[in-house]
C-alpha cells in the first residue's frame, strides 16, 4: 500500500511535509511502516483542494487533508479499509462524494503527457522514474538511432515549443547540428517568470529526471556535450529536486562519461537567474548565463549559430523538453495522433484567477476554452459570471465570452488576438476591471523592461501615463487613438519579443471591451468598481443608525455625524467627506447594517 | 548612503566565494548570489570588493546589481514580507492586502519599519497560485489573505 502525499509548492505551503511527517510517525507507532510506504510527489495538479493525499492501489484521492486528519485516515482506511468520508472531494453539481480522481470534472478531460509522472513518483528516487519508463528514450537513442534520426523524429512528431512562440522544436535542433563545434550547448530554458504561471515548476519538481534524460537526447541529437539548466532562483524547491535527479543519473551513469558504455559523453550545471523577467528571451538569458545584465540582442545571428560563450547553443524550454523522451519511446506517429491540426500534442496549463478549481491541467491541443473553464475548471467562483480569459501572460491578451468556442493552439489563438505564451491562464469575472487589468500588465513590463531600447523603455512609460489618467478619470478619447498608435509603432519597432508583444494586453482589452474603456473616460465610471479614484463611497441616512463604527474605522477622519435623525432611530446618521475618502473601504467592511454603498 | 566598514571575516567570506568560483567575471552573478545569502543585502563596499576579487569594473557589479530585482543594496527587516502580485493574486484582492500591510506597518514598499523589525516587498508570483492571494513572511507562506488577517499575521511576529 502506498500513500501519495503532494509536496508541490502549494501543498507544501499548506502543511505538507507536516502531514507526511504525521504518516511516517503514526505509521510507525502501529507498526505498519514496512506495509505501508508514503511518498512524497510533485504536483496532483488539484492545487485548490491541496493538500491533497491519494492512497493506493485503491486510487482514493482525499482533500484539503489537515496534518490532525492523517490520524483519523490511518484508523479508518488503511487499518479498517473504510474511506473517509467527510475527506473526499465532493461533486459541486450532485453534492456527492468522489474518491477516484478519474471521475472527478477535474481530471475528466485532462492528458497528461508533459505531466505523466507528476504526483506518481516520488521525485526525488531515480528507480521509481526508471520504472516508470525514465531513461528508456534515452537508450534507445544511444542505441538504436543516429543522431540524425533523433532530429527527424522529433521533427515528424509536430512538436512546438512549449515557451510560447511555438517554433517547431525538431528544426530548431537541425539548424543547430549543421553548425557542428567541439564546443555546443544544450540550454534549458526554466526562468518561468509569467506572473500566474507555475507549469514549468511544478514539472521540475514533480519528474525532474524527464528534463534530465531530453536534455541528454538533444545533446546526442546535435553533437553536445555540455547541458545548462537557468532557473529562477526564486524557486528553491525544484533547484533542490534537479540537483538531486542530476546526481542520482550521474551515480547510475546517465549523466557524466560514457554513458551507457556507448562512449556518449553529456553533463549538466545549474545557473540561477535572479529575477529579470526578460531573461525568459533566449538572447537575454544566454548574456545572464555569461554574468552579463540580461539584455537581448538582434537575431541573427541565432544562438543555434553563435549561442553562449559565442558556440552554437540550443535552448528549449522546460515543458518542451518533458514531451521528449516520450515521444522518442512511443514514436512520432502516436504523438501525430494527438492535438489539433497544425499543434501536435497537449498543453500544460496553470489556470488561476477568479475560477473553482484552480491547479495545474493539461488538455489536447484544441480543447476549447469552454471545456478548460467550465468543465475543468469548475467554473467561476460564487456562482458569478465569467467576463475575460487571460492567456500569454504580459505578452498576451484577454479573450472573451465570444471566444469561449475557440478550439486553443498556436495559430487560433494568436488569430483571436491573445498568444500561447508558456501557459498561464487567469480566468477574471466582473470584479476585475479591463482597464485595470491592462494597467496592471504594463506595470509590470515597465518594470521588467531591461531598457535597451527606447520603444519599449518609452513607449511602454507613455501608455502607461495614459492609462493612469484613464483608471484616475482624467482620460480623453484621443488618449485610447493615441494608446493605438503607441501600440502599433512598439509591435513594429521593439527590439526584442518582450517588448514587440508588450501592447498585446491593452490592445486586445481595446478590442474587446472597448465599452469599458468608454465608461472610463466619458462616464468617468468604473463598472467593476476597481478603480479607486471613480468610486464614491456613500452612506444611505436612511439605514444609518448613527452608531460610529464606520467614522472609529476610518483611517482618515473623513467620516463624520450629521444633524439628521432617521425616523426610528435615536442617534444622528453619519456622512463622508470625499475630499478626504482614501477610498480604503474600511467603513464599509466594518458596517453590520449595510448602509455603505460604492457608487 | 552610511558607508560600512566590513569586518575581516567578512571580507574572507567574500574573498573565499570569489576563489571558489576561480576569481572568474563570468561566474559574478553566482558569487552575487551567495554573498547575498550571507550578509541579505549587497551594500556597495561589498560589491567594489567582489569587483576588484573578480577583476572586473565596480560598474559592471552595479550594474548587475541593479538589474536584476533578487538583489538589493538595502538591509531587509528581521521579518521580511513579501506580497506576491502575480496575476493571480492581483485578481484575487492582492492589492489590498498589501495596501492594509502597508498601513499597518507605517511603511512604503521596499522600505523597514523604525524597529529594522519588518520590510516591506513586493513579488511576482511565488507559484502557490491555488492559495491567492499569497503573502510571505521569512520563508513562511501565507495563503489566501484578507486584509482582515493582515492584523493577526504581524502579531505573531511582534
Amino acid at each position: 500500500m502506498h500513500v501519495l502525499c503532494c509536496g508541490g509548492t502549494g501543498c507544501h505551503a499548506s502543511a505538507s511535509a507536516q502531514i507526511i511527517e504525521n504518516f511516517k510517525r503514526i505509521l510507525a507507532e502501529k507498526g505498519l511502516q514496512d506495509e505501508v510506504q508514503v511518498i512524497q510527489t510533485g504536483c496532483f495538479g488539484f492545487c485548490e483542494k491541496g493538500p491533497i493525499v491519494k492512497i493506493m492501489p485503491d486510487n482514493t484521492f482525499y482533500t484539503q487533508v489537515k496534518p490532525e486528519d492523517v490520524e483519523k485516515i490511518v484508523n479508518e482506511h488503511i487499518i479498517k479499509g473504510r474511506k473517509v468520508t467527510d475527506l473526499l472531494y465532493m461533486d459541486p453539481e450532485n453534492q456527492e462524494h468522489v474518491s477516484d480522481s478519474k471521475h472527478m470534472g477535474f481530471y475528466r478531460k485532462q492528458l497528461r503527457i508533459a505531466l505523466r509522472n507528476c504526483g506518481f513518483v516520488n521525485p526525488e528516487n531515480i528507480d521509481e522514474c526508471i520504472a516508470r519508463g525514465g531513461y528508456e528514450g534515452l537508450g534507445k537513442c544511444l542505441t538504436e538511432m543516429t543522431p540524425q534520426q533523433v532530429i527527424d523524429e522529433v521533427t515528424k512528431s509536430g512538436l512546438r515549443g512549449r515557451g510560447g512562440a511555438g517554433f517547431p522544436t525538431g528544426v530548431k535542433w537541425g539548424l543547430c547540428a549543421k553548425n557542428k563545434c567541439d564546443e555546443m550547448y544544450v540550454i534549458c530554458n526554466a526562468d518561468e517568470g509569467d506572473p500566474g504561471a507555475f507549469m514549468d515548476r511544478s514539472i521540475m519538481e514533480g519528474d525532474p529526471h524527464s528534463i534530465v534524460e531530453a536534455m541528454a537526447i538533444c545533446g546526442y541529437a546535435i553533437g553536445a556535450t555540455h547541458g545548462l539548466v537557468y532557473i529562477r532562483a526564486e524557486y528553491p524547491l525544484a533547484i533542490h529536486r534537479l540537483q538531486v535527479a542530476i546526481a542520482q543519473a550521474r551515480e547510475y551513469g546517465l549523466l557524466g562519461e560514457d554513458i551507457m558504455g556507448t562512449g556518449f559523453n553529456f553533463d549538466i550545471e545549474l545557473r540561477y537567474g535572479a529575477g529579470a523577467f526578460v531573461c525568459g528571451e533566449e538572447t537575454a538569458l544566454i548574456h545572464s548565463m555569461e554574468g552579463k545584465r540580461g539584455e537581448p540582442t538582434l537575431k541573427p545571428p541565432f544562438p543555434a549559430v553563435s549561442g553562449y560563450m559565442a558556440k552554437p547553443s540550443n535552448v528549449n524550454n522546460v515543458e518542451t523538453f518533458a514531451n521528449v523522451p516520450i515521444i522518442i519511446t512511443k514514436g512520432a506517429d502516436w504523438f501525430q495522433t494527438i492535438g489539433s491540426e497544425k499543434s501536435k500534442g497537449t498543453k500544460v496549463f496553470a489556470l488561476a484567477g477568479q475560477i473553482n478549481n484552480v491547479g495545474l491541467i493539461e488538455v489536447p491541443m484544441g480543447t476549447t476554452l469552454r471545456d478548460i473553464i467550465f468543465e475543468i475548471g469548475g467554473g467561476i467562483k460564487g456562482g458569478r459570471q465569467f467576463k475575460a480569459v487571460q492567456t500569454g501572460g504580459p505578452s498576451g491578451g484577454c479573450l472573451t465570452t465570444k471566444h469561449l468556442d475557440t478550439p486553443i493552439d498556436y495559430d487560433s489563438l494568436v488569430a483571436a488576438g491573445s498568444m500561447m505564451g508558456s501557459g498561464g491562464m487567469v480566468v477574471m469575472d466582473e470584479t476585475s476591471c479591463m482597464v485595470a487589468i491592462a494597467k496592471f500588465y504594463l506595470e509590470f513590463t515597465c518594470e521588467e523592461s531591461c531598457g535597451k531600447c527606447s520603444p519599449c523603455r518609452v513607449g511602454n512609460k507613455r501608455m502607461l501615463e495614459i492609462l493612469e489618467k484613464i483608471t484616475d478619470g482624467r482620460g480623453t478619447m484621443e488618449d485610447l487613438q493615441e494608446l493605438r498608435n503607441l501600440a502599433a509603432v512598439i509591435k513594429d519597432t521593439a527590439l526584442c519579443g518582450l517588448g514587440q508583444t508588450s501592447p498585446n494586453p491593452v490592445l486586445s482589452t481595446l478590442d474587446n471591451f472597448w465599452d469599458e474603456y468608454v465608461e472610463h473616460v466619458v462616464d468617468k465610471k468604473c463598472r467593476a468598481g476597481v478603480c479607486k479614484k471613480l468610486m464614491r463611497y456613500e452612506i444611505d441616512r436612511e439605514k444609518c443608525i448613527g452608531c460610529g463604527k464606520c467614522a472609529k474605522n476610518c483611517p482618515a477622519e473623513a467620516i463624520s455625524k450629521t444633524n439628521y435623525i432617521a425616523e426610528g432611530h435615536k442617534l444622528p446618521s453619519m456622512e463622508i467627506d470625499p475630499a478626504k475618502c482614501i477610498k480604503c473601504g474600511a467603513c464599509m467592511s466594518g458596517c453590520k447594517f449595510n448602509a455603505i454603498s460604492v457608487k | 548612503m552610511a558607508t560600512i566598514k566590513l569586518s575581516e571575516s567578512q571580507l574572507n567570506f567574500i574573498k573565499d566565494v570569489c576563489k571558489a568560483h576561480g576569481n572568474k567575471g563570468g561566474e559574478v552573478i553566482n558569487v552575487l548570489h551567495k554573498v547575498q545569502g550571507e550578509f541579505g543585502y549587497l551594500p556597495k563596499e561589498v560589491q567594489e570588493v567582489v569587483a576588484l576579487e573578480l577583476n572586473i569594473p565596480v560598474s559592471r557589479v552595479y550594474g548587475i546589481v541593479s538589474f536584476y530585482s533578487f538583489f538589493t543594496m538595502t538591509p531587509k527587516g528581521e521579518h521580511p514580507i513579501s506580497v506576491c502580485l502575480g496575476t493571480a493574486c492581483y485578481v484575487r484582492g492582492a492589492e489590498k492586502v498589501l495596501d492594509e500591510i502597508k498601513r499597518q506597518l507605517g511603511i512604503n514598499v521596499g522600505d523597514v519599519t523604525p524597529d529594522g523589525k519588518f520590510s516591506l516587498t513586493v513579488l511576482r508570483c511565488v507559484g502557490a497560485c491555488g492559495l491567492a492571494p499569497v503573502i510571505e513572511v521569512g520563508d513562511k507562506v501565507y495563503g489566501r489573505m484578507t486584509p482582515d488577517l493582515v492584523k493577526d499575521v504581524i502579531a505573531e511576529y511582534k
